[in-house]
């Protein structure tokens, strides 16, 4: 890994939800590229965690930046932020009343103030790239969810973001879907992207992360190459953790 | 080969030349044996009209006995003849003179003069009260809340008589008139106010209008091209504003800046001149605005609610800013759960109206038991109320299918 | 690149920098976060300084409590006179009702509320109800209209107020409400002339305001009756009021019928269930606790429609009001007794709907995944 400043960088995060501390004194930092793989159980805070990243959740203790700016109360450099992170949600999110193409060319145009022709030839190439062009004039309740999950990361790549994030993406999937929106998700890791994904499927980390978190009550608990985690787990609750999933 | 197991090397398999082609399905045969479900529901169909039809006989047959009995006639002959009453108030002149079918006509008008209106408040108003609730100031929330609940829960029509005491007795009489604005009455006899008496300069405002208008439109297709082609936005409300009011303006200046007034003036005993509007009148349109905008409001919070909070997730993710959000994703989702129950709630307030009759404005409902009172003919002025509402209702039905089905999110 | 955390410590959870719960933290959030909330928090309590105040004065302070028509005068304008509500509210109350005899309809109020509230207590719900429901009605009929056990009797033109209000209700929701299913269910029937008849009388009814069903009803019904009998007032508006309220619950219950999973009723006949075998235990108990806010919704409406039984002459509650000031001596303090009986009504409205969400909550527990 190059040596150079972390895209990302959490010093000292907390954050609460009411009077339930669910960030702990989170210190983690992403390098430019790195593909990085969060796991844990549920309530853990991994979801959380990458919210910050857009600023979806405040944090109220710490540093957080992102590609240089500190994230703030400042709405400009919020929307600034917003335009280099791109983030993909377990429930697709995609909005009902507009195309495939229109969900895709809507922020282009609107914050990016992309000529109308210009935006829906960047919008093709997306859906070239998640192979699932021929999808572009219907609407999205028409699509199965893997075709909607995939729709959803190329409506995430038009603003060619510098960061993209995952909160569970596989997780609202029928098994057979399962696959087709993995094999986009490693196609994009090869690609030089930074990645943040949170997810359960292990199979996936180990082939494409560069680094497994592991999250449990807040904190992060461990974090290692994808082979050193897997194969020796230093801590007793990653291992417990890890014999839950693997199981089946 | 076990027993009585098919062989299935035999079995009908795939032709050699290939799947089978489709063939047409059989005539369908009906079963009419006794136990079948075709006989059964044939019966009760049957049973079932031919009770009511013997009902409706028998009630008819009743009917026309009684009504010979009293010497009713029957028919809608009356309706050309003259009225013999005058009607409070109506924007087509009329007299007792005049035939039924004119005194309906003026009914007709007062209720759709008082629904038109009603509704374009009761919206403007249910809409802020419903977003209000959502507010995030607790004062503003707890206050449209309670708005809601009071109006919501006392009947309509002791709102309308409530109204009718507040505008009727508690005004000054029309010696005394309270007089907010120079030119302006209000008083136990209504609203007085002043109205600008037509000339010719007034065409040309309205002819400078229309242009603003046209000018308006073209410029907002401008903008959009614009937009498309090169990303910028251009503003386009207030320009159309300006562009309205600005060549209304200057039609008016050429016509002669027409400023002549109609403006009411207190005699000694009244006020003559100016436009007015009846305490009835006001009654009606009040008590209508502010029971129909409780309704309303829960309509708009509940269809703002209905949007999956994912929706704003994705909206803030991918940088739209809030206004865009509203416009471009909140708003469209929005009015497709808003507008059904909406438009039965104008149906509502345009039916509501008819409780006119306990206060004295002479709608369609109040000038139908008049002329009921007046001719006998209970039967026909019935008739005559149900068929103009029912043709309304009907009306607004088809609008809302035909919206429903055009605006319905497409599903697999 | 990664940073190694080589001494895993636990890290305990912490109380929040700035207090979430309180009093203070609440106030700013919800009235002075922000400029535009400031500046709506300071113009409403602007508005409800200016108003409340005097509201406050007018309502309590000067007023007159007491059936005192002088005192009243005098405090015209400043104070409210409640001695309306002293000196009428038996006129209100009970309408044009022989004074003597109001402890009947009194007795027979009791006894209907009595039974509207047993029945919304849950584990009252056996059938030992219906029974109490015929008694009750029974009762309330024999108090209100005498002519027998000694009784005076009194014709139904005299019923009035709160007693009147009350038994329209019930009883036209008592009958709309078994219709409403029986033509709900014909509308979703596959009998092509059944469901027509049902969709004639559900539209045209829907169509047309309650007051014209009401005139219809109070003058075409006697024309309807052989010759020489003729039909009661009262049961003509109720007649009215039953064939329009059913109309509308009709339209609810064919809600929670389309809502439910076809599934169920495949199920219901693979097991072998008849059509109304499947209907009774199956399709309603779903279907109805499926549009419980709409049905509690159009209960509370038609509550609210039995105040225009005043305009076919009937003294319900908000008739016998208009009766009770027609009074010269009293009519300038028309407003507080209009005051008095909307505050009747919003409290039984407003019980209604808090005990709709109740209800709601309560018999949906069963169907949802906590």
């Amino acid at each position: 890994m190059s040596s150079e400043n972390p895209i990302i960088e959490f010093n000292d995060v907390n954050k609460w939800f009411g009077d339930f501390h669910v960030l702990r004194d989170i210190n983690l930092r992403v390098a430019k590229g790195e593909r990085i793989v969060i796991c844990g159980p549920s309530g853990s805070g991994k979801s959380t965690l990458i919210r910050c990243i857009n600023r979806l959740e405040e944090h109220q203790q710490g540093r957080l930046l992102v590609d240089g700016t500190e994230l703030s109360d400042d709405i400009k450099a919020i929307n600034a932020i917003r335009k280099s992170v791109g983030m993909v949600f377990q429930q697709f999110n995609l909005f009902p009343h507009l195309t495939v193409l229109e969900n895709l060319t809507l922020a282009p145009m609107w914050v990016s103030q992309i000529p109308k022709k210009e935006a829906e030839e960047r919008a093709m190439q997306q859906l070239r790239r998640v192979q699932i062009t021929e999808q572009a004039g219907k609407y999205p309740l028409q699509l199965s969810g893997g075709q909607q999950q995939r729709v959803a990361i190329a409506r995430a790549l038009c603003l060619t973001p510098k960061i993209m994030l995952f909160d569970e993406p596989t997780s609202a999937l029928d098994p057979e879907m399962i696959n087709e929106v993995l094999d986009v998700i490693k196609e994009l890791a090869t690609q030089g992207i930074t990645m943040l994904c949170v997810t359960h499927e292990m199979g996936f980390a180990r082939s494409v992360a560069d680094r497994v978190i592991f999250m449990d009550h807040g904190q992060i608990v461990e974090e290692n190459t994808p082979d050193e985690f897997f194969n020796n787990p230093k801590n007793e609750r990653t291992r417990d953790f890890l014999s839950k999933i693997l199981s089946h | 080969m076990e027993q009585g197991r098919p062989d299935l090397r035999t079995a009908s398999a795939l032709s050699p030349k290939g799947i089978k082609p489709a063939r047409p399905a059989p005539p369908k045969k009906r079963d009419w044996s006794w136990r079948s479900q075709a006989l059964r529901s044939l019966l009760y169909q049957v049973v079932a009209l031919a009770l009511v039809i013997s009902a409706g006989y028998y009630l008819l047959g009743n009917t026309l006995e009684n009504m010979r009995l009293r010497g009713i006639k029957s028919g809608f002959d009356f309706l050309v003849q003259p009225a013999g009453f005058g009607i409070g108030e109506s924007i087509i002149p009329f007299d007792s003179s005049e035939s039924y079918v004119k005194a309906f006509a003026v009914g007709v008008s007062n209720t759709l003069r008082v629904s038109a209106l009603g509704i374009v408040l009761a919206t403007l108003l249910g809409t802020f009260i419903g977003i209000g609730r959502l507010s995030r100031n607790f004062l503003l929330r707890s206050l449209c809340g309670a708005y809601v609940e009071f109006f919501r829960n006392v009947p309509l029509l002791l709102q309308l008589f409530i109204w009718y005491f507040i505008l009727t007795e508690t005004l000054p009489t029309i010696e005394e008139a309270l007089k907010p604005l120079p030119g302006v009455f209000f008083s136990k006899n209504g609203l007085q106010f002043p109205i600008p008496l037509w000339a010719d300069g007034h065409a040309l405002t309205l002819a400078g209008m229309s242009l603003g208008l046209v000018l308006a439109v073209w410029w907002g297709r401008q903008s959009r091209r614009h937009f498309e082609a090169s990303g910028q936005l251009r503003p386009v409300a207030l320009p159309a504003l300006a562009l309205l009011a600005g060549l209304g303006l200057l039609g008016w200046l050429l016509g002669g800046s027409p400023a002549a007034l109609d403006i009411p003036e207190s005699t000694e005993l009244n006020v003559v001149g100016g436009g007015s509007l009846t305490p009835e009148y006001m009654t009606v349109l009040m008590g209508l605005t502010v029971y129909t905008a409780a309704y309303i409001a829960e309509i708009v919070r509940g269809g703002i609610q209905a949007v999956p909070f994912g929706q704003h997730e994705a909206s803030s993710a991918l940088g739209l800013s809030r206004g865009m959000e509203v416009r471009l994703v909140l708003l469209p989702q929005a009015l497709r759960v808003i507008i059904p129950p909406m438009t039965s709630q104008y149906l509502n307030l345009t039916k509501n109206s008819s409780l006119a009759v306990a206060v004295g404005y002479p709608d369609l409902v109040s000038i139908s038991t008049t002329s009921l009172n007046q001719t006998g003919r209970a039967i026909e002025c019935i008739a005559i109320i149900m068929a103009c509402y029912l043709t309304l209702s009907l009306l607004t039905s088809w609008f809302m299918n035909a919206y429903n089905r055009r605006s319905l999110l497409k599903e697999r | 690149m990664s940073s190694q955390p080589f001494v895993f410590e636990p890290i305990a959870s912490r109380a929040p920098p700035r207090p979430v719960g309180g009093l203070l933290p609440w106030v700013r959030r919800n009235l002075f976060d922000g400029w535009t909330n400031i500046l709506t928090t300071l113009l409403l309590l602007l508005l409800l300084a200016l108003a409340l105040p005097p509201m406050f004065q007018w309502g309590l302070m000067h007023a007159v409590f007491g059936a005192d028509n002088a005192a009243c005068r005098a405090a015209e304008h400043h104070g409210a006179c409640w001695g309306v509500v002293a000196e009428k509210y038996r006129l209100i109350f009970f309408g044009r009702y022989p004074y003597e005899q109001q402890w009947r309809p009194m007795v027979a109020c009791a006894l209907m509320v009595g039974a509207i509230a047993a029945s919304c207590y849950r584990p009252f719900w056996r059938a030992w109800l219906l029974g109490l429901w015929a008694l009750v009605l029974a009762l309330f009929f024999v108090l209100m209209k005498g002519g027998l056990v000694g009784l005076v009797a009194v014709e139904t033109a005299r019923w009035g107020g709160f007693p009147l209000t009350v038994m329209l209700a019930t009883l036209s929701l008592l009958i709309a409400f078994p219709l409403a299913i029986l033509v709900a269910l014909g509308r979703q029937s596959h009998m092509a002339g059944i469901r027509t008849l049902c969709v004639l009388y559900v539209e045209l009814v829907r169509g047309v305001p309650l007051i014209s069903v009401l005139f219809m009803a109070s003058f075409m019904l006697p024309l309807f009756m052989p010759q020489g009998s003729t039909i009661d007032v009262l049961l003509r508006v109720l007649i009215g009021m039953t064939l329009f309220t059913a109309a509308y619950l009709a339209e609810v219950v064919r809600g929670g019928l389309q809502a439910l999973p076809k599934g169920q009723i495949e199920a219901a006949q693979s097991l072998g269930l008849g059509y109304w075998q499947t209907t009774r235990k199956v399709v309603l108990p779903q279907a109805l606790r499926l549009v419980v806010p709409a049905t509690m919704n159009t209960f509370i409406g038609a509550f609210k429609d039995t105040s225009l039984v005043t305009i076919v002459s009937l003294y319900d509650l908000t008739g016998a009001l208009q009766l009770a000031l027609g009074d010269a001596d009293w009519r300038k303090f028309f407003f507080e007794g209009q005051l008095f009986v909307a505050a009747i009504y919003f409290v039984f409205c407003y019980a209604m709907s808090r005990y709709s969400l109740w209800i709601e909550r309560h018999l949906n527990t069963g169907t949802r995944r906590e």
